[in-house]
């Protein structure tokens, strides 16, 4: 344990404690695996805080990340500079709101923030076309697309501005039974 | 580091902040007395800091600075936080402006006013620090006021952050004015402003806990934790007076101390749970459905253990160090006939010889009532740890399914499909490649299945084909129902025609054809019902649930008529031990008389145990049948396990290479982990371990051993040689479908052990109630003998029919009682939710309609501008301007929430008030901007969250 403890400070841990759903352990275990995936590049010391940033493509080549259609978006979404670069803080953050322990309302925040593609707080039709795209691997046929978007808007769109806002997207996402057992990363 | 504004919108704040001091105007008259009054203690409070000295000239030039920069960083965040855009930039700059104009006024007043007051005061350098105070008591004040003005409670609660905010910038400023502040603090405070500072110590406390839920980059989380943790740390101690105080702190620094240790509590648990890390990987690699499996499995594990620790603790340790040890009592010791053999491997597999006759089993028990110096009664242990295993049981299983229940019970009703379909269909845990595979594609099925249901709900094809189909499907599977169960009860017969001759003379095959027969048709049977269910063409998931239901059915089946044969042994059990008694009688007589003859004057002659004629003891068989039943269970699987899944996919992975056609994408293939299967085969064998337990104390030692050992034998099978499974398979809704499986194995298999022991008298020479007529004669013997005659009595009379059968009368009422308003509860549920779905279809209709008529008067004041080019200009110029004002209007009517207001606040459910502003062309637009972002409004949260929070506070004030 006593060299596990040079990594971060005890203040350290507790503020990540505070900050994160995680435990000491896992804090731990995460900064491994961050620290797994450019060994070189992230330093074992992190109580003076360096600045490192593991650029997109490290974090996409995770198994957790690797299968999934949208891992660019979550990558970007929970990167401070929108690009998908990340930093351990990042890293970290990224992996408390995919907890098991994180509140809905949490997810679905961060949800509708990787589904809204193009970054305009509003979920509109192209947004949805390329989540379908994404799921289906593009194998459905432009009219199903085109029909599947326009139930979902029918759907959910509660102001009837032709495009899904937070609001529309939390008051439907809160009643699915799914979404919280599906929307969250084991690591 | 200086980012106080970090805190929960700041950003209002601001705007309050301004409505505030147009309230202080009105009421600044008021204010003066009060202000008087301050003016009093705070000279008290100057001439202490006169005696501070020369630290002064520094302190006030920090303040200074220390304004410019709070000034300067209330606007930071407003800036940073991107969805606010330029408006609300525009707008916190007014109001941080706004803020500094009256905050300028205000020192300059309270200058004036402290020049007035006294020369004592001269030194100007003082006054710049005492004025700071005093913004802060008059802030407070006017905090005060507002409570006796009963204003809006929102208000309040930005005070409080308002105020707390405003020490904490001091703080940062100098230590050595911290220090001072701290001895000056608690005296001065008046009883008000210490409820203030409590509450805004609270509210800091409060953001900390919520701070993990905030939808904050990491470092702003850090940043606003570090500074609420050195807010809180410092005033903390500073409240409370006198002894109020000590307490106080003492209760702060257990507070503390709690907290430190649930959090290294709740380190140790998450540390505890066992194979946590294994399950995980799994579920990453699988996803949720295979992990259900071995959750499930660990849950299982978890019980046996409690249940092994029972029967262990209680009953099998008590009996081996404190009864009579092996070979003082025929019960105790291998017959003489047997002694050859007792050693061999084969018979010990069996269960017979040693391991008969030892504490494994029902019969090596004694019925002496208490054994060793701690007078452990034995037998009446043995009875309730009997009864403890099953209603403990029940306990678990019920209260798993009501938890459950509780859990799956958010909502079944249709109205978003697509959305959902849309949104959650993807399973964030696979992370592995063939698994996303699947998924992609079992999506595509999924939404084409919607589409095509959507677009033609019901087209049906030939419907008396299927029909046909499903009637003979239905048909084939009752056959092999009955064959299966003919085929056990058949077996059975045979194998008791054998144990008559004797099992010597027979081969293997036949002495344990009972269990390969059944452990062959727990194999094959399932893959039957699978071919035949093809036949049927419904939807995966109800053939899903069909297949379940028969392969239930099937082992269900199987046991019954396993139980059904055994009761037939024990007959014929019970028959032979009648004769066996008189025999012994006989044989006792005849040895009495032979001594008595030979030499009347000897001891009685010491026979060796082994050598004494014995009774058959039906509860060892019984016992035994379901040992053996477990071990031949286990090993099927396991064998099924390695020579289904591993060797296949060993055949598979290098006979591919060569091979004339693709064996890994073609016929064989790898095998798919088969969850519902496993389950099932998981919940019977419980179901035997129930049954069985009770005659032999071992059962649940041997299923914990069996548990641990398929734990780590499937998830290494599962990683190392399984394909994810095609078929879609919910995870979440299907567990309450096994916890109701296994509630009714539990029911079913209780059933036959309590019948068993309510009617049928014990063995007369063998288990611990032997000599008793009935086996719960031991409660009676217990209550006669152990406890005070009174107690008995007491015992008695409430046994007496007449008082338990209007007990039981009662309960059953209040079980239809409780029954019929669950039942009301749930309808009206359904009634309620019906009607929100109609309020919400309403409300969009009506949106739509606003909609559609703003959209047209858009157009027609499109039309009507296009017209004459010359008002153009004009009133485009006037529309901007309205547009700026509604702007206003509603940043300021946000704030005010409610009340009067509540006419310009965004309903989506877009009332009669609503359609005015929605018909105004341009408005909608930014109204909805409005909407989004009042700044600092991150959304979706703080808009939830902090009413909730603000609220509680100011409730509590009242």
């Amino acid at each position: 344990m006593g060299n596990k403890q040079t990594i971060f400070t005890a203040q350290q841990l507790d503020a990540y404690q505070d900050c994160t759903y995680f435990t000491r352990k896992e804090i731990l275990r995460l900064f491994y695996r961050y620290r797994d995936l450019a060994p070189q590049l992230v330093p074992l010391d992190y109580t003076n805080h360096p600045d490192v940033k593991l650029p997109y493509e490290l974090i996409g080549s995770m198994p957790e990340l690797k299968d999934n259609p949208f891992r660019q978006r979550i990558a970007e979404v929970f990167s401070e500079d929108g690009e998908g670069n990340m930093t351990l803080d990042d890293f970290l953050d990224m992996f408390s709101v995919l907890s098991e322990m994180a509140p809905r309302d949490l997810k679905a925040y961060y949800a509708f923030k990787i589904y809204d593609f193009n970054d305009d707080d509003f979920i509109c039709k192209s947004d949805l076309e390329k989540t379908l795209n994404k799921l289906t691997r593009n194998e459905l046929t432009e009219d199903e697309v085109r029909m599947v978007c326009e139930k979902v808007i029918d759907e959910a769109d509660l102001d009837n501005d032709g495009r899904l806002s937070l609001e529309d997207f939390q008051h439907m996402i809160v009643r699915a039974p799914d979404f919280l057992s599906t929307f969250h990363i084991r690591i | 580091t200086q980012c106080l504004c970090a805190t929960t919108g700041v950003e209002d704040e601001a705007a309050t902040f301004q409505q505030e001091h147009r309230h202080t105007g009105r009421r600044r008259d008021n204010d003066r007395e009060k202000k008087r009054k301050n003016e009093r203690r705070r000279k008290r409070r100057a001439s202490k800091a006169e005696e501070a000295g020369d630290e002064l000239p520094e302190r006030s030039e920090k303040t200074d600075k220390s304004r410019r920069r709070r000034a300067k960083t209330d606007q930071e965040p407003k800036t940073g936080v991107k969805e606010d855009g330029e408006q609300f930039k525009v707008k916190s700059e007014k109001a941080a402006k706004s803020r500094k104009d009256v905050k300028n006024e205000k020192n300059k007043k309270a200058e004036q006013e402290e020049a007035e007051a006294g020369e004592r005061n001269a030194k100007g350098k003082k006054r710049r620090e005492s004025a700071q105070k005093d913004e802060k008591e008059v802030k407070q004040e006017k905090v005060a006021v507002n409570k006796k003005a009963q204003k809006v409670k929102k208000k309040k609660h930005k005070e409080v952050v308002e105020t707390s905010s405003e020490p904490e910038t001091s703080e940062a400023d100098g230590d050595e004015e911290d220090d001072e502040e701290k001895e000056v603090r608690p005296e001065t405070l008046s009883a008000e402003e210490l409820e203030m500072l409590k509450e805004a110590v609270d509210e800091r406390k409060k953001l900390i806990q919520s701070l993990r839920g905030k939808p904050w980059p990491m470092k702003k989380k850090l940043v606003t934790l570090r500074e609420s943790q050195k807010f809180v740390e410092k005033y903390e101690g500073a409240l409370g007076k006198g002894k109020g105080r000590k307490f106080y702190a003492y209760k702060v620094m257990m507070t503390k101390k709690w907290m430190k240790f649930q959090r290294d509590f709740e380190n140790f648990k998450t540390a505890c749970i066992p194979w946590e890390m294994k399950i995980k990987e799994i579920e990453s690699h699988f996803g949720s459905s295979v992990a259900s499996y071995f959750i499930f499995l660990r849950w299982m594990y978890g019980i046996n253990l409690i249940l092994f620790g029972l029967t262990f603790g209680l009953v099998m340790v008590p009996e081996a160090l404190m009864g009579r040890p092996y070979g003082s009592i025929p019960r105790k010791t291998v017959p003489r006939a047997e002694e050859a053999s007792a050693m061999d491997f084969a018979v010990l597999w069996d269960f017979g010889g040693y391991a008969q006759y030892s504490v494994l089993f029902y019969g090596y028990y004694n019925n002496q009532r208490a054994v060793g110096w701690l007078k452990f009664r034995m037998p009446l242990s043995y009875f309730l740890v009997g009864v403890g295993t099953v209603a403990y049981s029940y306990m678990v299983v019920i209260r798993t399914m009501a938890r459950n229940a509780n859990e799956s019970g958010v909502g079944d009703d249709n109205s978003f499909n697509f959305s959902w379909k849309m949104f959650t269909s993807w399973d964030y845990l696979i992370g592995n490649p063939e698994t996303a595979d699947n998924k992609f594609a079992s999506i595509t099925t999924s939404f084409k299945e919607a589409i095509l249901e959507e677009q033609e709900s019901h087209k049906d094809d030939n419907i008396h084909l299927t029909r046909f189909l499903r009637v003979l499907a239905n048909f084939l599977v009752l056959c092999c129902l009955a064959g299966s169960g003919y085929l056990i009860y058949f077996v059975v017969r045979r194998s008791q025609k054998f144990a008559i001759d004797g099992l010597e003379n027979h081969t293997w095959w036949e002495r344990n054809e009972v269990n390969m027969v059944m452990s062959l048709l727990g194999m094959f049977c399932p893959m039957l019902f699978d071919v035949i269910s093809a036949l049927e063409n419904y939807h995966p998931r109800v053939a899903l649930q069909w297949q379940l239901g028969r392969i239930f059915a099937l082992f269900l089946g199987n046991l019954y008529t396993f139980i059904i044969a055994l009761m037939d042994e024990i007959n014929l059990k019970r028959d032979e031990e009648k004769i066996v008694k008189f025999n012994i009688s006989t044989w006792e007589a005849g040895l009495f008389n032979g001594t008595l003859w030979e030499n009347s004057t000897a001891p009685p002659v010491t026979i060796q145990p082994a050598d004494v004629p014995r009774g058959p003891c039906w509860e060892t068989m019984v016992g035994q049948e379901f040992v053996r039943l477990i071990i031949s269970d286990t090993m099927t699987t396991y064998i099924t396990l390695l020579i289904g899944d591993f060797l296949r996919a060993v055949l598979v992975r290098f006979l591919n290479y060569c091979w004339c056609w693709d064996l890994e994408a073609g016929f064989p293939s790898y095998s798919e982990f088969d969850v519902s299967g496993n389950v099932l085969g998981l919940i019977f064998n419980q179901g035997m371990i129930w049954m069985g337990a009770f005659y032999a104390p071992c059962l649940p030692a041997l299923n914990v051993l069996r548990l641990h050992v398929s734990m780590y034998l499937q998830c290494w099978a599962v990683m190392c040689c399984n394909v994810p499974q095609e078929r879609v398979f919910k995870a979440s809704g299907s567990n309450n479908f096994y916890m109701a499986m296994l509630l009714v194995i539990l029911f079913l298999s209780t059933l036959p052990a309590i019948y068993t022991i309510v009617t049928i008298p014990p063995s007369f020479d063998c288990g611990p109630f032997s000599g008793k007529k009935r086996m719960f004669d031991v409660i009676q013997e217990t209550l006669e003998s152990d406890f005070p005659a009174w107690f008995s009595r007491v015992f008695s009379y409430a046994s007496n029919p007449g008082l338990v059968l209007p007990f039981i009368l009662l309960m059953v009422l209040a079980i239809y009682y409780l029954q019929s308003t669950s039942k009301s509860y749930r309808e009206a549920n359904v009634e309620l939710k019906k009607k929100l779905q109609m309020q919400n279809e309403e409300n969009k209709k009506k949106s739509k309609r606003a909609a559609l008529k703003a959209q047209l008067d858009l157009e027609e004041a499109r039309k009507a501008a296009s017209q004459n080019t010359e008002q153009q200009k004009n009133n485009s110029g006037s529309l901007q301007d309205l547009e700026v004002d509604e702007e206003e209007k509603h940043c300021t009517s946000h704030r005010m929430r409610h009340g009067k207001n509540e006419r310009d606040h965004p309903s989506p459910g877009g009332d009669k008030d609503h359609q005015p502003a929605a018909t105004r062309a341009p408005v909608p637009r930014t109204y909805h901007h409005d909407v989004r972002g009042p700044p600092g409004y991150l959304p979706g949260f703080p808009r939830q969250s902090e009413p909730r929070m603000s609220r509680a506070p100011s409730l509590q004030r009242h």
